[in-house]
């Protein structure tokens, strides 16, 4: 059983988001990059699958700039074997058919098992380059996953569906599927695991490659949103604040 | 048609989102002259069609196809992209519905057609269409344009037209035949399920405390009780409390878990992604604190404080007991 996870850094939570120059993405010399969020629920449970299994391998596998690199020794420090970065400069705000293209020229040759990504990034949000590689793969896709369980030559997945509603959706192997948070408890890296990190295999793969034709949407400009909601913002001492909420909650929301 | 708006069944009626893209695309075509087909299908399709043939738009395309029941991914992608090659629509709208998360990315690959999700307007300059959309979990805007001039699939995200909106009309229909076969299906589903129903029912309580990821530790939870009692309220969350496993999944506001609108929504560090949004934007009165004073979620509060919630709240809680 072999499990590609595709990894994505993107801004974390608390990071700064200076637009850049260009107006069309952020100033990336200051941001805080992190491994997005359900990526990291993605390769705890492909970890979970070959462990059960007892054999097979987890390759994470990132498509950015060298920072990339860092949340893959960060995957190979939680335990999967080995890792790819496809090298290439484009911005975290691209378009996903071309990002799924550059990723099937890549992996197309190791013939997955199981493909796992993460439901959508927490930069560009638009949730399709995992579902979109395993059409072009051939392989059988699900979204929003949030419980998996490894049959014969398939996968049976929970899916998510709207207002606490869920379905199990079976799929013939290989498949592609993406995977919604909380579903597992994703690992920390222990400090074996870090110091083995630095022994396992990373390949650099270069934007020569795996060139595809243009892109077919893109990003013409990036902005802070505007608001026409008049918000009350109530600043000050903690003290301050309180006694204007005490007077909110008591003259104008009457809930006291 | 210019325009083909995909339609949804919940339960066999229309999806809200669904008719808030025919609202969408009606408002696209009454500015630009443009027409508009709407496509049906899965188990439900004559159904559907016969709700949206009082619509203002031109024509409803129905398919019946066996392998099209229950829902699946690769048979309903297959079957937008048969329709949109039949048709040749420029514009292809839908609902950005859990269902098209799930299958409209296919429909791109197949099409070798953008798929522009989450779309909150658009606009035309000169021939194109601009739209607009959030990034980094909406604490900024983008405006994209597709660079296929003859078809762009787009999704739209929920509430971004009120379905109030929808203009009614007549549309004839039509029966549309696509190829589908079994070995094109490459999953089998299950009937959908709901999850141990009980747990709080918030959808109908007065007064909501909700925490977010802000919070910090499982270990404040209790701080955040102890104003929702204070209050006479009830203690809600956003997902990533729920995922940390800090409060049962019930407690969940949001478009995965519960709607609800109470008369007060007090937000603690919860930074307002629209899956949380749309669950709790109902709310008569909203009350947020965040140490982050760009949030998102003050774009829709009516009060806002900018500071720590861990020093905030206990305050706050004592000055209301007295
Ligand atoms: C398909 C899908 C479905 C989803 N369904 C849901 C859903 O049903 N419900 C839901 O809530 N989410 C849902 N999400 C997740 C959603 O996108 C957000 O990730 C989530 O709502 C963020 O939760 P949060 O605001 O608590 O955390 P964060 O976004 O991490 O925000 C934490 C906030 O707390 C602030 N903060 C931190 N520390 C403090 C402090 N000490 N004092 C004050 N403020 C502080 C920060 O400034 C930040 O704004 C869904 C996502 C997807 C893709």
């Amino acid at each position: 059983m072999k499990i590609a996870v595709l990894i994505k850094q993107v801004p974390g939570a608390e990071s700064a988001l200076p637009i850049n120059s260009e107006a069309i993405g952020v100033q990336e010399d200051q941001v805080s990059f992190l491994m997005n969020e359900s990526d990291s629920y993605a390769l705890e449970e492909a970890q979970k699958i070959i462990e059960a299994q007892g054999s097979g391998e987890v390759v994470a596998i990132s498509l950015g700039p060298d920072r990339v690199q860092k949340i893959i020794r960060e995957a190979l420090a939680k335990g999967a074997d080995r890792g790819i970065h496809l090298q290439s400069e484009a911005s975290g705000l691209v378009d996903p058919l071309t990002l799924a293209k550059q990723f099937a020229k890549v992996l197309e040759s190791e013939h997955f098992d199981l493909i796992f990504s993460g439901l959508q990034s927490d930069d560009s949000g638009m949730g399709q380059t995992g579902i979109i590689l395993g059409e072009l793969l051939n392989m059988a896709t699900a979204s929003l996953v949030v419980e998996t369980e490894l049959g014969e030559n398939s996968l049976k997945v929970k899916r998510e569906l709207e207002a606490g509603w869920f379905q199990w959706v079976t799929l013939t192997l290989p498949a592609s599927i993406s995977i919604q948070s909380g579903l597992n408890q994703p690992r920390y890296p222990s400090l074996r695991g870090i110091m083995g990190a630095k022994k396992k295999e990373l390949k650099i793969v270069p934007e020569s490659d795996f060139i595809v034709d243009g892109e077919k949407q893109s990003i013409r400009k990036v902005f802070v949103p505007k608001t026409d909601k008049r918000t009350e913002m109530i600043d000050g001492e903690p003290d301050a604040v309180v006694a204007r909420l005490v007077e909110i909650l008591k003259n104008d929301v009457k809930v006291l | 048609m210019d325009i083909l708006v995909v339609l949804e069944s919940s339960n066999g009626s229309l999806h809200r989102m669904s008719r808030e893209a025919i609202v969408g695309a009606q408002s696209l075509a009454a500015e630009n002259g443009l027409s508009i087909g709407a496509l049906s299908m899965g188990a439900d399709a004559e159904q559907i069609a016969s709700i949206v043939t009082s619509y203002n738009i031109d024509e409803v395309l129905v398919v019946n196809n066996d392998l099209l029941s229950p829902y699946n991914a690769d048979g309903f992608a297959e079957c937008v992209k048969q329709v949109v090659e039949q048709e040749s629509p420029t514009l292809v709208v839908i609902g950005h519905t859990y269902q098209t998360r799930d299958y409209f990315p296919k429909v791109s690959a197949r099409l070798d057609k953008p798929f522009i999700p989450d779309v909150i307007s658009m606009n035309k300059e000169n021939d194109s269409f601009v739209f607009t959309k959030t990034v980094f979990n909406g604490k900024l805007g983008s405006e994209v344009v597709s660079n296929d001039s003859a078809c762009t699939l787009i999704s739209f995200q929920a509430a971004a037209f009120s379905d109030e909106n929808i203009m009614s009309g007549s549309a004839t229909t039509r029966q549309v035949d696509i190829s589908l076969e079994p070995g094109n299906v490459k999953s089998t589903s299950e009937a959908p399920f709901q999850e141990e129903a009980g747990g709080v029912d918030l959808s109908s309580a007065d007064l909501i405390v909700s925490v977010g990821r802000g919070i910090e530790k499982e270990d404040n939870i209790p701080m955040a009780k102890e104003l929702a009692n204070a209050l006479n309220g009830e203690l809600a969350s956003s997902r990533p409390v729920v995922d940390a496993g800090w409060l049962p999944s019930s407690h969940q506001v949001g478009s995965s878990g519960q709607s609800v609108s109470p008369n007060l929504y007090i937000a603690l560090g919860i930074s307002g992604a629209i899956q949380h949004v749309v669950g709790m934007k109902g709310s008569k009165n909203i009350i947020a604190i965040n140490k982050d004073a760009d949030a998102p979620i003050f774009e829709i509060a009516d009060y806002g404080v900018v500071g720590n919630v861990l020093d905030i709240v206990p305050k706050l809680t004592e000055v209301i007991k007295g």
